[in-house]
C-alpha cells in the first residue's frame, strides 16, 4: 500500500474515531463494568433470563426467515430487472420507488393496514368475513422485516447480475448446458458475492431492529432489539444494555465470519459445482 | 473439402427495424477455414450468432450436416463458440472451465482428465489446471477459451474476433497457433474479424461483407488481387480507386492518359472503376530541371513507357518510412496517389508514374444508385 497523506485522511480518521471507535469502546466499558465502575461479567450473564433468551431466539428465527424470504423474492426480481429493456425498466422503476422511501414511514403504513381497525380488517368487515388478529404478532414483524429490507437484498444481487458478461452465459449454453444447469453452475455462483452482501445487509439490521417490532409488535412481542432499547431508554441501566449489546454483537460477528467463509471458499474452487 | 457442411439459406435478420442481414446465402464446406470479414455493423457477428443459435433469423433456414437446425437451441448444436473477450467462467479454475461441457455430458472422470491434459497440451498451457482465469494473460485466456470449446469435439468451431483484445505481436503468434490447431484438429473453423490481415493470413475462404450483403467470396489471393467492387478493393489493403473509361478491350483511359491493361469484355467507351494497389505503382524520378523534350526527360519517359504505354506525371507530396517500404503520396492531376516503394523519392521530386498492365484492376461501376451509395459511404 502507498503511504497516505495524513492531511487528506484527517477528517475520515476524526469521523471514525468520534462515531465508531469511541462509541464501541464505551459499549465495551459499560458492558464489562458495574455501576461503580468495577469489572464484572454479570451484565453479559443478564442475557440468561428466560424472557431475554426468548426475545433473542425470536429475533434469530425471524431475521433468518426474513433473510431467506427476501433472498427468494429478490433474486428472481433482480433477474427480471437485469434483463429489462429501458422502456420496460421505467415502468418497473415506478413500482420500485416506494421501496426507497423512509423505512419508518413504510412501517407506519403497514401498521395502518394491519391494525385492529385498520384497512385490512375494515375491508374484511365490509365483505362480512371474520376479522383477523394481525398486528402485534411475530408474523406482522416478519412481514415488516421482509418489506423493509427487500431493497437491501435486491440491489447487490442486481448489481452482480449486471456485471456478468452475457457471453459468459452464452458460453454455458454453447457448451451444452440447459437453462437450469446454466443458472446453478454459472449465473448463481457468479452472483454469490452479491447474494452474500445481500444476506448480510438484511440479516444484521433485521436481527437488531427495534423499530419494526415497536410498531408492528406493540409491547406484546419483544425482540432482542427492544430489550436492549428498554435498558437504555426506560430502565436507564447502560451497563446491562451494553452487556446485552455485546452478546448480540457476537452473533453478528459469527454471521459475518460465516459469510466471509462462503465468499472465500468460492474463489478457491467451483464450490457449487 | 467438397462436402457442404453448413448451408445458410436466404437468412434475413433485422434489429429494431434496421436490416442487419438481407437474404444472405452462404455454404461452408467441411474442414474449411472460412472468414467472415467486414467493418463493424456489416452483419458478420450476427451471422455467427445465428450459426451458434444465439439469434434466430427472421426468415431463412440454417442447414447443418443435412439437418435443419434453425430452431435448435445453442446447447443442442454440434458447434462450439470461442467468444470475444474469452468469456471464461471466472469462478472456476482452468481445469473446471475446460471440463464444463464434458461434465454436462456426464463423461467419466478419467475421460475428462485425459481430455483436459490433451487440450492444455494442444494450446501449450500444460500445468495450468489449478490456475484461476484472472491470473492468466489475455493470450493465455484466449487459448483456454479455445481449449474449452474443442474438448467437446465439435464439428465446427465458431470464433468471434478472438484476437481482438490482444496486442499486435501476440495476435500474430496466435494466428500461426490457430492455423496449426485447425490442421491438427481437422475441423471447420468459421472466423469473424474486421482485420483484413488476419483474414488474409489464415483463411481458405474469405467472405467479405458490408451492410448485410456478401460483397465477395473467394480465396485470399482472389480477394486481394481481383476485388469485385470498389468496397472490397478499398477494404482489403490500401488501394487507389478512381473513375476511368474502358476504351476497348485491354485499353483503359484515366487521368487523361491511356493505359494498357489485361481486362476484356467490358465493351467500348464504358465508364469503369480502376483499382491500382500502391505497391504496383512504379515511380521514375525526373532529373532536376529537365525540360519537357530534353534528352534526360525523354530517357525517363522511355523507361516508363517500357512498362506501360500510358504514364502520368506528378509530384511527391508526402513521405513516411514504414520499415519495409516507404509510403508516399503523389499529386497528379488533382488526385492523391498512394504509392509504396522500397526506393526513396524525396518530397518535391517530380516523377513519372506507371504501372504494369497486369496490375491494373478494372471493375464495373455499381449499377444502381443504391449500390453506389453503399460503396461510396464506406470508402
Amino acid at each position: 500500500m502507498k503511504k497516505h497523506n495524513g492531511l487528506i485522511n484527517g477528517p475520515y480518521l476524526v469521523w471514525t474515531a468520534a462515531f465508531i471507535v469511541i462509541p464501541l469502546l464505551l459499549i465495551f466499558y459499560y458492558g464489562l463494568t458495574d455501576k461503580s465502575g468495577h469489572f464484572t461479567l454479570s451484565n453479559i450473564a443478564e442475557m440468561g433470563t428466560p424472557e431475554r433468551m426468548k426475545a433473542l431466539w425470536l429475533s434469530l428465527i425471524l431475521s433468518l426467515l426474513a433473510t431467506f424470504i427476501c433472498l427468494l423474492m429478490a433474486y428472481p426480481l433482480a433477474m427480471i430487472l437485469a434483463k429489462m429493456k429501458t422502456a420496460m425498466g421505467f415502468i418497473v422503476t415506478i413500482f420500485i420507488i416506494p421501496m426507497w422511501m423512509n423505512s419508518l414511514l413504510r412501517i407506519l403504513a403497514w401498521q395502518t393496514l394491519l391494525e385492529r381497525n385498520g384497512v385490512i380488517n375494515q375491508f374484511l368487515r365490509m365483505a362480512h368475513l371474520p376479522e383477523q388478529h394481525l398486528i402485534n404478532t411475530p408474523y406482522a414483524i416478519g412481514l415488516g422485516m421482509i418489506y423493509d429490507f427487500l431493497p437491501f437484498m435486491l440491489l447487490p444481487i442486481y448489481n452482480s447480475l449486471l456485471k456478468i458478461d452475457s457471453n459468459v452465459i452464452n458460453a454455458a449454453y454453447d457448451l451444452g448446458a440447459n437453462r437450469w444447469q446454466t443458472f446453478w453452475k454459472v449465473t448463481f455462483p457468479l452472483t454469490l458475492p452479491g447474494v452474500i452482501s445481500g444476506i448480510t445487509m438484511v440479516f444484521v439490521p433485521a436481527l437488531t431492529t427495534f423499530v419494526i417490532s415497536d410498531f408492528l409488535g406493540g409491547s406484546k412481542v419483544l425482540l432482542i432489539g427492544n430489550v436492549i432499547e428498554q435498558q437504555f431508554t426506560q430502565v436507564g441501566n447502560w451497563n446491562v444494555g451494553s452487556g446485552l449489546s455485546l452478546v448480540l454483537m457476537v452473533f453478528i460477528l459469527i454471521s459475518m465470519a460465516l459469510m466471509n467463509h462462503f465468499d472465500k471458499s468460492d474463489e478457491g474452487a467451483a464450490g457449487i459445482l | 473439402m467438397s462436402n457442404k457442411l453448413i448451408d445458410l439459406q436466404h437468412i434475413t435478420k433485422s434489429f429494431d427495424g434496421t436490416m442487419v442481414l438481407d437474404d444472405l446465402c452462404l455454404y461452408i464446406r467441411e474442414n474449411e477455414f472460412l472468414t467472415l470479414l467486414g467493418p463493424s455493423g456489416c452483419g458478420k457477428t450476427t451471422t455467427l450468432r445465428i450459426l451458434g443459435g444465439f439469434e434466430h433469423p427472421d426468415s431463412g433456414r440454417v442447414i447443418f450436416d443435412g439437418a435443419d437446425i434453425t430452431d435448435l437451441s445453442p446447447n443442442k448444436r454440434q458447434l462450439n463458440t470461442v467468444f470475444q473477450k474469452y468469456a471464461l467462467f471466472s469462478h472456476m479454475n482452468i481445469a473446471d472451465n475446460i471440463a464444463f461441457g464434458l461434465k454436462i455430458r456426464k463423461k467419466s472422470k478419467e475421460y475428462i482428465d485425459d481430455k483436459i491434459k490433451y487440450a492444455l497440451k494442444l494450446v501449450n498451457l500444460e500445468g495450468f489446471e489449478t490456475r484461476m482465469p484472472d491470473s492468466l494473460s489475455g493470450g493465455q485466456q484466449q487459448r483456454i477459451a479455445i481449449a474449452r470449446a474443442i474438448v467437446n469435439e465439435p464439428k465446427v468451431l465458431l470464433l468471434d474476433e478472438p484476437l481482438g483484445a490482444l496486442d499486435l505481436k501476440l495476435r500474430q503468434d496466435m494466428q500461426y497457433e490457430l492455423i496449426r490447431l485447425k490442421n491438427e484438429l481437422g475441423i471447420t473453423f468459421i472466423y469473424v474479424t474486421h482485420d483484413q490481415e488476419e483474414a488474409l493470413t489464415m483463411s481458405d475462404t474469405i467472405v467479405v461483407m458490408n451492410q448485410g450483403y456478401i460483397q465477395q467470396i473467394g480465396t485470399p489471393e482472389d480477394i486481394y488481387n481481383e476485388p469485385q467492387n470498389a468496397f472490397v478493393a478499398d477494404f482489403i489493403g490500401d488501394s487507389n480507386i478512381l473513375p476511368g473509361i474502358m476504351i476497348k478491350d485491354q485499353l483503359v483511359e484515366f487521368m487523361g492518359a491511356r493505359f494498357a491493361c489485361v481486362d476484356t469484355g467490358f465493351g467500348t467507351n464504358k465508364p469503369v472503376d480502376v483499382v491500382i494497389r500502391p505497391e504496383d505503382l512504379k515511380l521514375f524520378a525526373l532529373p532536376e530541371g529537365a525540360e519537357k523534350g530534353s534528352e534526360a526527360y525523354q530517357s525517363c519517359v522511355s523507361k516508363a513507357e517500357a512498362l506501360n504505354p500510358g504514364y502520368l506525371t506528378g509530384v511527391v507530396s508526402h513521405l513516411i518510412f514504414k520499415g519495409v517500404h516507404y509510403e508516399m503520396e503523389v499529386q497528379s492531376g488533382g488526385f492523391e496517389w498512394l504509392v509504396h516503394s522500397t526506393r526513396l523519392f524525396a518530397v518535391g521530386t517530380k516523377v513519372l508514374m506507371s504501372v504494369d498492365p497486369f496490375n491494373i484492376q478494372i471493375m464495373n461501376k455499381p449499377e444502381s444508385e443504391d449500390e453506389q451509395a453503399v460503396a461510396l459511404e464506406d470508402m
